[in-house]
């Protein structure tokens, strides 16, 4: 470093930006952990179907795969559009 | 009976063979008999970087095929004692590495009184990576302070959870260490690189040591030597630490601050 440099614009800190989209997509790997490979394709599946009668976007169907004591629960939720 | 340990990324180039070179010639250095297999069946780069690559005569899959014995294959390192290469197939495809056949070859490393087996695992998370850890008691997670590295571990700790033998046994979990390789002080100071606080708050394990960015990594691979035997490095001194704590012991983190250069070096230049 040099006295040029120490006048020179500094680049705008970037760790922050790095680390919330980090969290997001993690956060978004983890909910898929630990249930069946056949999750993704299901829910496309499921999006096909409810696709044939109301227009909805991907994020609108939600599958949780979840342990319930002996039980395996599969959750489904689905947001239609507003009326 | 002996311990494995993978070393694993998803990610490559994030420094898993060197960081396999080191744990393990470390591990032999305090004195317990360790043995590291490269799983990188097809790019076997391990014996270079340990420097036995002109000694490689029978390999990996050799052994699972039973055209070699375990003796005939490993390769006794010429900087440690106590410390024994098994070097990766060139030729074969990865499917030659089956479970039963990894299986016995760590048995009989085992019965060979072996204390420790450092698994180098490929990059990626398909079959050979799955069999570098399907049997392993504990996982060094390497990771770089980089978005698609700490993805990428995430993805193979998911993998550590519900893949391995201990996950589909229901047993004892594998015990999982972070190690983060390149680190630049001056750059997480600084804001561009994520610090390791981060990386563990994201990952959400205990971290077993950070090794910083450092010149010696690259001359040392050059020359075929692992770099914890030298010395002097930062990067050696920081792998000599992960190993003691691998080992349970205590040691303060080095080499993640930053030294502020001096007023007259700041005016002047120089070589930070």
């Amino acid at each position: 470093m040099s006295l040029f440099d120490y006048f020179r614009a500094k680049p705008k800190p970037s760790a922050n930006l790095a680390k919330e989209r980090l969290q997001v997509v993690i956060a978004h790997q983890r909910a898929q952990r630990g249930g069946p490979d056949y999750l993704p394709m299901l829910k496309q599946d499921l999006l096909a179907v409810i696709r044939k009668y109301v227009e909805i976007s991907e994020d609108d169907v939600q599958v949780q795969f979840d342990h319930q004591g002996d039980c395996d629960v599969l959750e489904l939720n689905v947001v239609l559009p507003e009326r | 009976m002996a311990r494995i340990i993978v070393v694993t990324s998803g990610k490559g180039g994030v420094g898993k063979t060197t960081t396999s070179a080191s744990l393990a010639a470390g591990l032999a250095r305090r004195g317990h008999k360790t043995a590291v297999i490269d799983f990188d069946v097809g790019l076997r780069n391990l014996d270079l970087i340990m420097g036995c690559e002109r000694r490689v005569v029978y390999d990996f899959v050799n052994v699972i095929n039973a055209e070699a014995t375990l003796n005939q294959a490993l390769i006794r390192d010429k900087h440690v004692t106590d410390l024994y290469v098994l070097p990766a197939s060139q030729t074969r495809e990865k499917e030659a590495l089956t479970q039963d056949g990894v299986e016995r070859v760590l048995d009989e490393l085992a019965a060979m009184d072996f204390d420790y087996v450092v698994c180098d695992s490929p990059a990626g998370i398909e079959h050979g990576a799955r069999m570098a850890l399907y049997f392993a008691d504990e996982a060094v997670i390497v990771t770089n302070p980089e978005v698609s590295s700490v993805r990428d571990s995430d993805r193979i700790l998911g993998i550590l959870q519900s893949r391995s033998r201990r996950a589909e046994r229901g047993d004892e979990p594998i015990r999982e260490h972070l190690l983060i390789t390149r680190y630049n002080p001056t750059r997480v100071a600084e804001g561009q690189m994520l610090g390791l606080e981060d990386i563990i708050e994201l990952l959400a394990i205990p971290s077993i040591g950070v090794i910083p960015e450092c010149a010696s990594v690259l001359e040392a691979s050059n020359a075929g030597r692992p770099v914890i035997i030298e010395e002097q490095s930062t990067a050696g001194q920081a792998y000599a630490d992960a190993v003691a704590r691998l080992l349970g012991e205590e040691r303060p983190l080095r080499f993640i601050d930053v030294h502020k250069p001096g007023f007259f070096k700041r005016l002047f230049g120089g070589t930070p």
